[in-house]
């Protein structure tokens, strides 16, 4: 279509807009934001006589690129490295797609701008082509890549395994509590506005790096969806800002939003792209680097700060928080080496990191070595079975960590590690934020104002505490995380597919059971929880004992 | 330049800094081990409605899980309510086996999955017959608008709206076009507004496409339009505003579509009044049997192929869908008897809003020059395919259809 015919198609699809005369819709999905009729206007109009056709041809190219790799024998250069982490990646991905598609109406009930109703049908079209698409490309893998093992089973897995509930909030933010909180605010102006960038942009030029240009091919394109996305958005957050009664709440959403965000993408995607790849070049970005561009530069100063002269409370000192835990307090190297401790509870393989890689953090982040070089030594050491048991229960300076009950990423930088009585259970915390996100921002009063609306947090968050007390080939047997010969485990700690190298139930067996620190924490008594609270936060970095105090 | 000074230019230059490949070998079957075989390459943790597992069926179930399936730490975010995730309360509709109690988990429950027999519960047996997905729903509707974009350009450049007739010029402006407000209420406010309340992937994939229809189908009704005010003089493209908001013939349909959307709090009666009773009804009667047999009388010839685009998204996609997820309700193991006393409901509720409704549109059938058949004519056909699609879901039909 011409520029000039589409003006007037836009223009003209406006007249379709609606008044209710005689029966206002069902208001299923509530909110604490009022929303005075605001001139906003949709900013940007799709008229899908031009959509289709456009996304018809990104799938040609899609699809062509995806018969072009099998053609030209793309698994033959790919790093196991690096896919094997792509079992987990995919596993949640197609989740947070279809949940954003399903969280769209929950905005055409509480943004009372008809114009804005088009734009987010079409993202809730959008997001189902996502999640089929990267559904599809796993079916790809599962079908080319050596080790289909984890790919095959990879939505029963990633309920089930000890990771992969950290990725359900990415999804289930999205539709669950009050309707801008969840679909405006935690995933369109944060986790779509701020961390698609990481997610769909840094991640898969990784992946080229090691030999995959499929993933790119699939997520580039799905990313250039995601500008109308950040449109629609960003007309609501204007709409929500003209509203002085609203400021407190996005002021908490923010904060939750951000730091959810921050805790749960970084984390995975920071391991991905740092610990699942064989690109060592010292010019290409670290995590660090990228994420001071893609989100530092990008996001907070050209998109948030701007937004500060409309009222908008930006969340500065967690913005910084984060980028110190990130660059300072080893956020996402932390995390690594917690995923991997607990290898056995996964279902992908996890590669040992060589002299090669040591070489590249210590470059990357100066002091890495002292740190995390050890525990990556003995990681190597202990990968092939030989007598010993996993990593996890061997003598190598590593405090199991307690689970964050609202992040869900166990607390890992120990020094942060906060605690709280709710309900009767004592509840352990990585982080004051995550504290205030479970205690003050998902409660029916915040700040003495009621907020009838929000949600709440609720569900087994502990995966320990599930399975306390359990032996721990029982434990893998119940996930699932089982091969075809019915004892070898799909996870292992390295890549040697030799069977005589494998883990198997039988190496489970003989481990002791598996206990839950946020179980044992709610058995001791007052004094015995202080105690442990202050040991932990002398812990670490690197999961390291408290120093026997002088 | 000289060789020399070429040839140190070239080993001068720096490196370009690039990722370099290397052969790994990581391709299927270039090495065996447990789950290396061709069997392993499934996904497996489902089970296919037929014998083969379909590609439709590998993009779309368990993307959303369930309690019962595999979601070993429950749903994990709440409404102030307590709900959470997708409660199968949300329709009073039942399937076999969702008053059976969710798995308790706690400590050291373990997952919960062990001793639950998959499916759980009938919902997941749904599954769409139009198999939709990203690449089967661009295609589909690119075609469309491709098609309908062509058929219009084409007789405007054989100037066919000239042999128009004056009251067709006016029939079409007004009631062709306040038609494009009830295809966008019903796809953004019943079908998009339902894609977060039914409870399975497979649910919510099929409630989009259906969505997509409509919003696809208002736009293309709202773009002929325009072309008509830029090809035929008289065509006043404000028209069907005005028609929508005030002509009587109007206000009756106009009140079921805005019903349908204030259902309350039921996915399952939206969708079933939509696509069993307010389309067969309403829908067709006006498309199909007014609108598609009126035209070519009055020398129209390319309103048909703009309306038969949407009249083929209800009649070959959208209703077989519908069919496939209410069918089998009225024959469940467990609440056959219960479902269709709940539709049976829905169809005495609707059928006389409907009828009603049709009614009022009668005098539509004699604005236009050349005239269509009879109205009681018309609806008997539109009666009489409801009836038909009724008596396909074992349902009876409601008295209420004689009114
Ligand atoms: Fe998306
Ligand atoms: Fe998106
Ligand atoms: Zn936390």
């Amino acid at each position: 279509m011409s520029r000039q015919s589409l003006a007037k198609a836009h223009q003209k699809i406006q007249e379709l807009s609606w008044e209710p005369q005689y029966h206002e819709p069902y208001m299923k999905y509530g909110t604490d934001y009022t929303f005075r009729k605001a001139s906003k206007k949709d900013p940007l109009k799709q008229v899908l006589r031009s959509y289709f056709p456009m996304q018809e041809e990104k799938d040609h190219r899609v699809y062509g690129a995806s018969d072009g790799a099998i053609r030209g024998n793309m698994f033959r250069q790919v790093q196991e490295r690096w896919l094997e982490w792509q079992k987990l990646f995919l596993s949640i991905i197609p989740l947070p797609e279809v949940s954003a598609a399903r969280s769209m109406p929950m905005l055409f009930n509480v943004v009372p701008n008809p114009e804005l109703h088009n734009g987010q049908a079409i993202q809730m079209i959008d997001e189902v082509r996502h999640s089929t698409i990267q559904q599809n490309l796993k079916r790809l893998y599962m079908n080319n890549y050596i080790d289909p093992a984890g790919f095959n089973n990879s939505l029963r897995n990633f309920h089930s395994d000890y990771c992969g509930t950290i990725g359900r909030q990415f999804a289930e933010g999205f539709i669950t509590g009050d309707a801008i909180t969840a679909a405006s605010i935690y995933l369109t102006i944060v986790a779509e506005t701020a961390f698609t960038n990481t997610l769909f942009v840094a991640m898969p030029a990784e992946a080229a790096a090691n030999g995959d240009y499929l993933l790119p091919t699939v997520f580039h394109s799905v990313q250039s969806d995601e500008s109308r996305h950040i449109s629609n958005g960003y007309a609501t957050l204007l709409m929500a800002l003209s509203d002085e009664d609203n400021r407190q709440l996005l002021e908490r959403d923010l904060r939750y939003a951000w730091w959810n965000n921050h805790r749960v993408v970084d984390a995975a995607i920071g391991t991905f792209i740092e610990y699942g790849t064989k690109d060592r070049r010292k010019d290409r970005e670290s995590y660090a680097e990228m994420w001071r561009r893609w989100i530092y530069d990008d996001y907070y100063r050209s998109y948030l700060i701007p937004l500060e002269k409309y009222g908008l409370v930006i969340p500065h000192d967690l913005i910084e928080e984060s980028w110190k835990q990130i660059w300072e307090k080893g956020y996402v190297h932390e995390v690594a080496q917690f995923f991997a401790t607990g290898w056995l509870a996964n279902y992908w393989r996890i590669d040992a990191m060589t002299d090669e890689d040591f070489e590249w953090f210590e470059y990357k982040y100066p002091g890495w070595y002292d740190k995390y070089g050890a525990w990556w030594e003995n990681y190597s050491r202990l990968a092939t079975p030989n007598g010993h048991n996993p990593i996890v229960f061997e003598d190598v300076d590593y405090v199991y960590p307690s689970r964050c009950w609202t992040c869900m990423v166990p607390c890992l930088v120990r020094e942060d590690m906060v605690m709280a009585e709710v309900d009767g259970v004592h509840r352990t915390y990585c982080h004051e934020v995550c504290r205030w996100t479970d205690v003050e921002a998902f409660r029916p009063t915040y700040q003495g104002r009621e907020t009838p609306n929000m949600g709440r947090l609720v569900g087994k968050r502990e995966w320990e505490t599930i399975y306390h007390g359990w032996n721990w080939a029982d434990v893998v047997e119940d996930m699932g995380f089982v091969r075809d010969d019915g004892k070898t485990m799909t996870a292992q700690p390295h890549l040697d597919l030799n069977p005589k190298k494998m883990w198997t139930l039988d190496h489970m067996r003989r481990c002791p059971p598996l206990q839950s620190p946020n179980v044992i924490v709610n058995e001791m008594d007052d004094a015995g929880r202080a105690a442990y609270l202050a040991d932990y936060n002398r812990q670490g970095p690197a999961g390291r004992p408290a120093p026997a105090s002088a | 330049m000289t060789t020399e000074q070429t040839a140190q230019a070239t080993t001068s230059r720096p490196e370009r800094s690039v990722p370099k490949p290397q052969f790994t070998d990581a391709e299927a079957g270039a090495q065996e081990f447990p789950d290396s075989s061709a069997s392993a390459r499934r996904y497996n943790y489902y089970k296919p409605a037929k014998r083969k597992q379909t590609h439709y069926e590998d993009v779309t179930v368990d993307v959303q899980p369930d309690p019962r399936h595999y979601l070993s730490q429950g749903w994990i975010y709440g409404f102030a309510n307590g709900e959470a995730g997708y409660p199968l309360n949300w329709t009073k509709l039942k399937a076999w086996g969702v008053d059976e109690p969710e798995p308790v988990r706690g400590i050291g429950s373990g997952g919960g999955g062990k001793d639950l027999v998959w499916p759980a519960h009938g919902w997941h047996e749904f599954r769409d017959p139009n198999e939709e997905w990203e690449m089967t729903f661009y295609r589909y509707n690119a075609n469309v608008v491709r098609q309908t974009t062509q058929n219009i350009e084409n007789a405007r450049q054989a100037k066919s709206f000239e042999q128009w007739t004056p009251n067709w010029v006016h029939f079409v402006e007004r009631n062709v076009g306040a038609w494009m407000h009830i295809e966008h209420i019903l796809g953004l406010y019943v079908f998009a507004a339902i894609n977060r309340s039914c409870p399975t992937n497979m649910h919510n994939t099929a409630m989009v496409v259906n969505s997509m229809h409509k919003i696809r189908f208002a736009q293309d009704l709202a773009l002929y339009n325009l072309t008509l005010s830029e090809e035929i003089e008289s065509f006043d493209g404000s028209a069907h505003v005005d028609a929508w908001n005030n002509d009587p013939e109007w206000q009756g349909v106009r009140k079921v579509v805005e019903a349908l959307t204030a259902v309350d709090n039921d996915w399952g009666e939206m969708a079933f009044a939509t696509n069993v009773v307010f389309e067969p009804l309403l829908g067709e009667l006006f498309r199909s049997n007014l609108v598609m047999q009126a035209a070519a009388g009055n020398g129209d010839f390319v309103t048909p192929t703009v309306i038969g685009a949407g009249e083929f998204d209800y009649s070959q996609r959208d209703l077989r869908w519908t069919h496939a997820c209410f069918g089998p309700l009225t024959e469940d193991r467990e609440f056959a008897e219960y479902n269709k006393e709940i539709m049976q409901g829905w169809l005495a509720k609707w059928v006389p809003m409907c009828i009603e409704a049709a009614r009022t549109m009668q005098p539509l059938w004699s604005q236009a020059d050349n005239k269509p058949p009879r109205f009681e004519d018309s609806l008997d056909r539109a009666k009489s395919r409801f009836a038909g699609i009724v008596a396909e879901l074992g349902l009876e039909t409601p008295k209420e259809l004689s009114l």
